[in-house]
């Protein structure tokens, strides 16, 4: 175990010292760290406690994970899950970095939006919600946002039909 | 005229007038309207559409409406391969097309993991901060043509056309380059190139003075700017805004600096932030400030680049390209500082495949433009349009 912690970037133990902090805290909720060096990453195990990881994750002092660069919904058709992927990170006073994961079941699942926490996951959750079809349990304004909000399924689900006609116009060509 | 506050009924406002006597103003409201800016409305640099409820001239609520520009980005790139998606995110910010390909390229460089030669990476900074310059020249240019101010616009794209013909004799098109390949260029910089960069930047330096002057300390500009949709810093990092907007509001915070690649933690330049002096930290002249003083800083970078680049005679500027991309099983979330804050990409990728299972773009004005809804209650009308200028959208990036 301590070869592999020597053997991690600069970066990456960064990342497994933040990702410390929240096992202590959350223990079994969250799974065990991924330490690849491109994008080291947890998974929250049980969906429902997201919101307080994400606040904790905001608010401790140790991390202060302040900035949400990105969220990107993804589709896992082996698992039967969809599911997001958070980048965090702080600005201003550390520069640690950790991805989050949080999956829920592909038909009618649902995760709980961390809008309240970070205001940019506003608009990237309704895009994940768009374009996978997970819902976000208390999101202020879950509405479709790059398609329009008559459109039928998730155009980026590995299944996804494309639908014959959108009033009256031919879709595929 | 300034308001300070407002009832929660909307029916008393409190306002300090010009001479700085407060006063409060009763039972004003009426009748709610609502009123759509767009999708072809000029001053919503593209297609977006607005819908303002208004309160008189005052804007109660804008709810931005996305999607006319949607073209299926990610969903393209779960069926082409890795190099075939470089001319794809030229066309999502179509005014810096450079920056996007080196923030696509350096990702998926991070998930094969090879070394580029020190030669591309010096054209690569080169051709990007050249872009970079173009697209803040759009930027300004027509920020002052929201504004009402005609002139600075002809001055921009006049000097913008010279970037364009540099970039255009380089790779052969002036937006869409298709330029900056995965592992490499797809050519060598041309003989004359550095004596025609250096002459450039010569004939360059003066116009910037020249715009500053024309336009940045313009009285009028200045009044329509100065005090206008104000983002605190922390507000402004909760809304994960980057790049020029973020330094708008006083954070020092650049991704050539704070989370360097290429070649940039070699260089010498600084990061501009507004100090409260000229403008009001984080409102619309400070953004537009950023702009303007970084394009001396990239003029800095360039001709640093030039002096550094190494000569190589018959450089193959293909040669570390691999054959064929098949990147090993992983994911990676990787990003370049493009004109309008941080573009990253997400990419996973299965191990077996040629193309990514998943490509998210994470477009810069998509986010900048989401804190619009908060910037933009109580404000006036016609400073509504200031501040959509102020966040320099390209709804090609918005919407994907």
């Amino acid at each position: 175990m301590e070869e592999a912690a020597n053997q991690m970037s600069p970066a990456v133990r960064e990342s497994k010292t933040a990702y410390d902090n929240i096992k202590e805290r959350f223990g079994e909720a969250i799974s065990e760290f991924d330490a690849n060096p491109t994008m080291p990453f947890f998974e929250v195990l049980d969906a429902s406690r997201w919101v307080d990881i994400a606040l904790y994750m905001r608010d401790n002092s140790l991390l202060q994970f302040n900035y949400m660069a990105c969220l990107s919904g993804v589709d896992y058709p082996d698992e039967g899950k969809v599911g997001i992927v958070c980048n965090l990170e702080n600005i201003g006073k550390y520069t640690h970095k950790l991805a989050v994961k949080v999956k829920c079941q592909r038909d009618g699942g649902s995760i709980p939006s961390v809008s309240c926490v970070w205001h940019t996951a506003n608009w990237h959750e309704r895009e994940a919600y768009d374009m996978y079809g997970m819902v976000f349990e208390g999101h202020p304004d879950l509405r479709r946002i790059l398609c329009p909000e008559d459109w039928t399924g998730f155009p980026l689900r590995k299944d996804y039909q494309v639908q014959e006609t959108y009033h009256g116009i031919k879709v595929p060509y | 005229m300034q308001e300070l506050g407002k009832a929660e009924s909307n029916s008393t406002r409190i306002i300090r007038q010009d001479d700085k006597r407060v006063i409060i103003e009763k039972d004003l409201d009426t009748e709610y309207m609502v009123l759509s800016m767009g999708p072809q409305h000029p001053s919503t640099h593209g297609v977006l559409r607005l819908e303002c409820i208004t309160d008189g001239e005052v804007v109660v609520e804008a709810e931005p409406y996305l999607g006319y520009l949607h073209r299926c980005f990610e969903k393209y790139c779960e069926n082409v391969d890795y190099p075939a998606i470089v001319p794809y995110t030229d066309r999502m910010d179509y005014l810096a097309g450079m920056n996007s390909e080196l923030a696509y390229c350096i990702t998926v460089e991070k998930l094969l993991d090879i070394e580029i030669p020190r030669r591309v990476e010096f054209i690569r900074v080169i051709v990007s901060e050249l872009n970079r310059i173009a697209s803040h020249l759009v930027a300004i240019g027509t920020y002052a043509i929201d504004l009402g101010a005609f002139t600075p616009f002809l001055f921009c794209f006049r000097d913008r056309e010279h970037i364009m013909s540099l970039l255009e004799w380089i790779s052969g098109a002036r937006m869409l380059y298709n330029y900056i390949w995965i592992g490499g260029l797809a050519y060598d910089v041309p003989a004359d190139f550095k004596k025609r960069v250096a002459e450039f930047i010569a004939y360059f330096k003066p116009k910037v003075v020249e715009l500053y002057k024309l336009l940045t300390e313009n009285e009028i500009f200045v009044k329509r700017t100065y005090d206008i949709g104000i983002m605190p810093a922390d507000v402004a990092i909760n809304y994960g805004w980057s790049g020029p907007m973020l330094r708008g509001s006083g954070v020092k915070w650049d991704l050539r600096r704070n989370d360097p690649y290429s070649i940039y933690p070699e260089l010498d330049f600084d990061v501009p932030v507004p100090d409260g002096k000229f403008s009001v930290v984080g409102d619309c002249l400070s953004r537009h400030l950023v702009r303007a003083l970084e394009i001396d800083e990239s003029l800095k970078i360039i001709s640093q680049c030039l002096d550094k680049m190494p000569e190589e005679p018959n450089f193959n500027s293909r040669a570390v390209i691999p054959k064929r991309i098949r990147p090993k099983a992983g994911e990676v979330y990787g990003r370049a500082e493009n004109p309008r804050g941080e573009l990253g990409y997400y990419i996973v990728s299965d191990g077996k495949s040629t193309k990514p299972v998943r490509c998210k773009a994470r477009s810069s004005c998509f986010v900048n433009l989401s804190a619009m809804k908060d910037l933009s209650k109580g404000q006036l009308i016609p400073d509504l349009v200031a501040i959509i200028g102020s966040i320099d959208i390209v709804l090609g990036e918005v919407d994907r």
